[in-house]
């Protein structure tokens, strides 16, 4: 009997264990980024419980990482926050020999990225895009007349425009790393990465000039503005305006919207795939990621939220709207005329903090 | 022995959770920043020995104090997080007590539901009902659409993303702060003082302002100071229902660590933001104090 009691303990012991081994995967991601069935595959693929958890700025993620201890496995920052990351020692570099599918990466994004980390060491990308303007067509047209060019960056930074505008609403991403390049660019400026001083005065010229016709900076909220009607001009990221026109569409409430590309050249940005250094749980980390490269997965996830992925066989399983939308996949000529950057360091990015600031509140 | 006890408690709960944090961020304030992981140097490194914590104390300065004071960004952020702290107090002072002057009024066996009705917002999460407001205030929102309909506007207001929202989110938010410990020194109040200023010619109202207000004193101070004291740093509400000329000391503050990723001068905006607090409410409960033993 005695005996029996003891048996049944160690099995309770043992069950207890085996519970406690259960394994998680915590993954941390931009707020409406993925199709949310996948999350479900991988568990019922690998058996591991999959916590996900999202952000919507850089500048949140990179203080959680340089903080340490965030309890994340995976997380996703640009390409330039991810730069500075790696600097800092926050990831840690990925076991290739546990990921068969990066042989289904695109060498053509590779060679972009390897800017921010070369040789992909320490990331693979998982979308990239273009930053942009997302319009209500019927109420800038009713607004500017028909004639008036939509995919123009004057539409926003041009302060005539944006003053007919502002009375039905101008959102603007409250990243000044995004629209810092796209001021310059506007003003007609060599590089759009110029940190000088000369280039911040210029981009702080033109912002201020239409800073009281912007309704809010912020870099999520335009989703649901657009695609409600509340706003008619976003400037803001492709795959989001996207997202919103898919949204308006669905609700069928009469709002169209379109993204563009600016004409005059735009930020080509990288959302890269990482392992924190102190990753509780890389092992699963590295499945996660794997899992991510698949083909067929990574189709599924553009396809849900209309990005473009660095992953060169996902492409045969896009549907005909994500890879046949110059939008999402800009055809060869787009592609030249869209720009990167580079981080900026610690006194650069005080200056660009403070002329934001000084953007944002008139002070 | 057990009074010792008793009184060590709050003092080990004061210290484990203010002084020690307090301290914490005044080093931090005092380092400079660095790209490392936790992004500021000098770190404290203990088994290095008398020498490196030597080292350690000679690498901190005042640096960051100094760069405060020299950008008016931060004064500015500070006078302006007072005016809409103050303006706010006042209008959830003038709220909230008439509502906790009728709850006190009201007949006692009414006085736990209508507690229970002023307490009853907290049951959900404060964030889904700023959002809620963000959908009430908003251009096609509720409040608009309610006007528009009834025909007392024409055009919608324009009242999300400006400095009103902040006020209403503000005073909606922290009402019950006020409300509560006005309610229950006014609870306590005994009616026959009332009954003998009528008695010896006092009106109705100047009872009120004579017995009535003076005796509700505590309360309200208490009020204030719960209302005042978080209004000031307040962030989630100036930046959900906020506009983008809305300064306020803690969207400075979550600019410094978030997008400069300067703890240290993070740090020291949020050790003057403590000090420009706690000097004047230090000065204002002695005075009190001297008031009361005068009194006595």
């Amino acid at each position: 009997m005695k005996r029996s009691i003891l048996g049944l303990t160690a099995a309770t012991l043992a069950l207890g264990a085996a519970a406690a081994q259960a394994e998680e995967v915590h993954v941390y991601n931009w707020s409406d980024y993925i199709d949310e069935s996948l999350l479900e595959k991988f568990e019922a693929e690998t058996g591991i419980d999959l916590i996900y958890d999202v952000f919507d700025s850089n500048e949140l993620l990179e203080t959680k990482m340089l903080a340490g201890g965030s309890g994340y496995d995976v997380v996703v920052p640009t390409g330039t926050f991810l730069q500075r990351q790696i600097m800092a020692g926050a990831f840690q570099p990925l076991d290739k020999s546990k990921l068969p599918n990066i042989d289904n990466m695109w060498d053509v994004i590779q060679d972009r990225t390897d800017v921010y980390d070369p040789g992909g060491d320490y990331s693979i990308n998982y979308m990239w895009g273009t930053t942009g303007i997302g319009v209500n067509t019927d109420k800038v047209a009713e607004v500017l007349g028909e004639d008036v060019a939509q995919n123009s960056l004057s539409l926003i930074f041009d302060p005539a425009n944006a003053e007919k505008l502002s009375e039905c609403g101008i959102y603007m991403l409250d990243a000044p790393t995004e629209t810092v390049p796209a001021a310059l660019t506007y003003a007609g400026w060599d590089n759009p990465d110029d940190k000088s001083q000369e280039a911040l005065d210029k981009a702080e010229e033109v912002l201020t000039a239409i800073s009281p016709y912007i309704t809010k900076f912020h870099s999520s909220e335009y989703i649901n503005a657009l695609a409600n009607g509340d706003i008619c001009v976003a400037f803001g990221w492709s795959g989001d305006v996207l997202i919103a026109r898919d949204r308006a569409a669905e609700a069928d409430n009469g709002v169209s919207v379109e993204y563009y590309i600016p004409s005059e050249g735009a930020l080509m940005w990288f959302d890269q795939m990482a392992i924190p250094v102190d990753a509780p749980n890389p092992d699963a980390a590295h499945q996660f990621l794997n899992f991510i490269m698949d083909a067929e997965n990574m189709a599924a996830a553009s396809n849900y939220v209309y990005y473009a992925n660095g992953n060169k066989a996902s492409q045969d399983y896009l549907n005909e709207d994500v890879i046949g939308d110059g939008a999402i996949y800009p055809d060869q000529e787009t592609l030249d005329n869209l720009y990167t950057v580079t981080p900026f360091g610690p006194k650069e990015q005080r200056l660009l903090t403070r002329l934001w600031t000084r953007v944002k509140s008139g002070t | 022995m057990r009074r010792l006890i008793l009184i060590l408690v709050p003092y080990l709960w004061l210290l484990a959770l203010f002084l020690v944090p307090f301290l914490i961020v005044v080093k931090i304030s005092l380092s400079d920043v660095a790209l490392a992981r936790p992004p500021y140097f000098p770190q404290l490194d203990l088994s290095g020995g008398w020498a490196a914590i030597r080292d350690f104390f000679t690498e901190l300065d005042f640096e960051n104090f100094a760069f405060l004071a020299s950008d008016d960004l931060y004064w500015k952020a500070y006078l302006s997080s007072l005016r809409i702290a103050l303006i706010s107090t006042l209008l959830t002072l003038l709220i909230g007590f008439p509502v906790a002057y009728g709850m006190a009024s009201a007949r006692p066996e009414w006085r736990p539901t209508l507690m229970t009705l002023v307490i009853l917002p907290f049951w959900t999460s404060f964030l889904i009902r700023v959002y809620s407001w963000m959908g009430i205030l908003s251009q096609n929102g509720l409040l608009n659409t309610f006007l528009l309909w009834t025909g007392v506007i024409s055009e919608p207001l324009t009242i999300m993303n400006t400095e009103i929202a902040v006020y209403i989110g503000i005073v909606y938010t922290y009402l019950p702060f006020m409300i509560l410990p006005i309610y229950a020194t006014l609870e306590k109040l005994d009616g026959s003082l009332l009954e003998a200023a009528e008695d010896l010619g006092c009106s109705r109202t100047s009872a009120f302002w004579l017995v009535t207000v003076p005796l509700s004193k505590p309360g309200i101070i208490a009020g204030c100071f719960l209302v005042f004291i978080p209004a000031i740093g307040e962030f989630v509400i100036p930046s959900l229902l906020g506009g983008s000329d809305t300064l306020m000391i803690g969207k400075v503050l979550w600019e410094e660590f978030f997008n400069n990723r300067d703890w240290p001068v993070a740090s020291a905006v949020a050790v003057v933001l403590l000090a420009i607090l706690i000097i004047p409410i230090v000065l204002f409960q002695r005075n009190e104090q001297k008031n009361r033993e005068a009194g006595q």
